[in-house]
């Protein structure tokens, strides 16, 4: 691509984005195992308790944000289920990052005055489903063909990842046991959150000597396959002033895709957050220095590695020494994906929306006991496909504005 | 200029099913294109041109799928970067899936199986 990475304009209208919408209402719905309940079942649940957080109703709400791996046309339905009349509508399938994803078009639609109460809402029965993973990824290879992969039976994704993997070890000599510390601190983290699906004693050693799946990644480098639900709203910074719930502003956000096939990766150690990262960061008028907490997508525990390098935690390549040190974990010095994460808290197959609402919960400081101290700056990080799409969002409270 | 009968996915599968890997060469920007497409994902000029590549190329990440062995043991995927600069997914032919390392130098090969070719790669030979 001659014209990546291209960089993000930072125009007036944009600067002028910083702060002027915050989340103001958050809800979570039938994580782990919610057998005898559909998707959508699941999905209104979130919804309705998001609504009521930001203390509105279901008919207050004029824009909707969603997204589903098997329902190409999801807006409909949701918007026939909920009884709502939208008049901004985004169905972006960008994968896991997808709800992270939908906040610019929705920040435009308030700011233009389109709409005035925006949901954004996903719920999955991924675990329990009477249609099964095997079943999605038979669909898939119809219905989302990758002629030049498929012939030599990669298991998507986590193949995907674990090719990124090798490549990673290779260049920067990486191990196993810093990927490991990775699912380690996830863990250790979800011992704190009551809601968490996985919760038992986890070690290094755990890590290494459990079912390889794809080398190097054991069944416990992977994320969970749970069943989950989450929605949030977001509005523009005067109405959620005025809101029952202390405001979460959106500060920067951007996303990026550089490709889909892990095989068209322009650099298999370098993904694409490097580029929404560096933008939602400009946005923000922030930098890393500044984040308190770090939700990042960890779909893998390659992922956390990438994304606290290409976010600008560390420098390239230092990733697994930096995790490794217990920056991460409960009470180092970047506390990152404070709920358990995808490898711990729960992974219903698009998982961005929940970085998205742990890091609102820490900075409400409604996190419990694995609340971290004096939280005003958050970092929520999505990612979608096989490393594929990229979407950061920077969080803060009304005193970062 | 005539327009092609078919699709570029469908005249570079029917040379693989003859048994000959062919790549893309943009003329406008001199780069080379895998997997082929209609338009040059460098420069966006009109479908790039067929070319033989050289075949040779490099094992750039590989990752061994475990699988129980009544379902056929374990294998192996890999990307392989090719000397002309473009990257593929494929496996190496010959050898252990552990053995398939990162570095290794490997030449391609067409597999002709029920009539449909499919790019593989063996172990290149040291003179």
């Amino acid at each position: 691509m001659s014209v990546y990475p291209r960089t993000t304009p930072l125009t007036p209208q944009l600067r002028s984005l910083r702060g002027a919408t915050a989340i103001t209402g958050v809800g979570l719905f039938g994580n782990g195992e919610s057998p005898g309940y559909t998707d959508i079942e699941l999905l209104a649940t979130a919804a309705h308790r998001a609504v009521a957080d930001a203390g509105l109703t279901m008919q207050d709400i004029d824009g909707l944000c969603t997204a589903s791996v098997l329902s190409t046309m999801w807006p409909m339905p949701v918007i026939e289920y909920l009884g709502i009349n939208p008049t901004f509508i985004d169905g972006t399938m960008l994968g896991g990052s997808s709800f992270i994803a939908h906040l610019m078009p929705a920040m435009l639609a308030l700011q233009a005055g389109q709409c005035d109460n925006v949901l954004v809402c996903y719920g999955s029965t991924q675990r329990s489903g009477t249609m099964n993973r095997a079943a999605v990824a038979a669909a898939r290879r119809q219905m989302d063909p990758q002629p030049y992969e498929m012939p030599y039976d990669p298991v998507f994704p986590v193949a995907a990842y674990a090719l990124a993997t090798s490549a990673h070890m290779d260049k920067f000599g990486t191990t196993r046991r810093q990927l490991a510390s990775v699912a380690v601190a996830a863990r250790d983290w979800a011992r704190s959150n009551p809601d968490a699906f996985e919760r038992g004693p986890l070690s290094v050693d755990d890590v290494l000597k459990a079912r390889m799946i794809a080398s190097p990644l054991t069944v416990r480098d992977c994320c969970l396959v749970t069943d989950g639900a989450g929605a949030f709203v977001l509005q523009r910074a005067d109405a959620a002033r005025a809101g029952p719930k202390k405001p979460v502003h959106v500060l920067g956000t951007a996303t990026a895709s550089w490709h889909r096939q892990i095989s068209s990766m322009p650099d298999l150690t370098v993904t694409a957050a490097a580029q929404s990262g560096a933008a939602a960061f400009a946005m923000a008028g922030l930098g890393p220095k500044d984040v308190q907490v770090a939700e990042l997508y960890d779909a893998f525990t390659i992922n956390t590695i990438l994304f606290l390098e290409d976010l600008g935690f560390c420098a390239k390549g230092e990733g697994g020494a930096f995790v490794e040190s217990g920056a991460i974990s409960p009470g180092g010095s970047l506390p990152v994906n404070t709920n358990g994460g995808g490898l711990s808290c729960t992974h219903p197959g698009m998982y961005g929306i929940f970085a998205l609402i742990e890091a609102v919960q820490q900075l409400r400081g409604e996190a419990g006991e694995r609340q971290v101290a004096g939280v005003s700056v958050a970092l929520a990080h999505g990612n979608g496909g096989t490393l594929s799409s990229q979407a950061t969002a920077i969080l803060g409270t009304a005193d970062t504005l | 200029m005539t327009t092609p009968q078919q699709g570029i996915q469908a005249r570079h599968q029917q040379a693989l099913d003859q048994g000959r890997f062919l790549i893309q060469h943009c003329a406008a920007c001199g780069r080379h294109v895998y997997f082929p497409r209609a338009v040059c994902p460098h420069c966006g000029a009109a479908e790039p041109a067929l070319v033989a590549p050289a075949g040779s190329g490099t094992v750039r990440a590989v990752t061994v799928l475990h699988r129980k062995p009544e379902q056929g043991g374990n294998y192996h995927v890999c990307l392989v970067d090719l000397d002309e600069g473009v990257r593929l997914m494929s496996r190496v032919e010959g050898l252990a899936p552990d053995a398939v390392q990162i570095g290794l130098r490997v030449c391609a090969r067409v597999q002709v199986k029920d009539g449909k070719g499919l790019v593989v790669f063996d172990q290149e030979q040291t003179a």
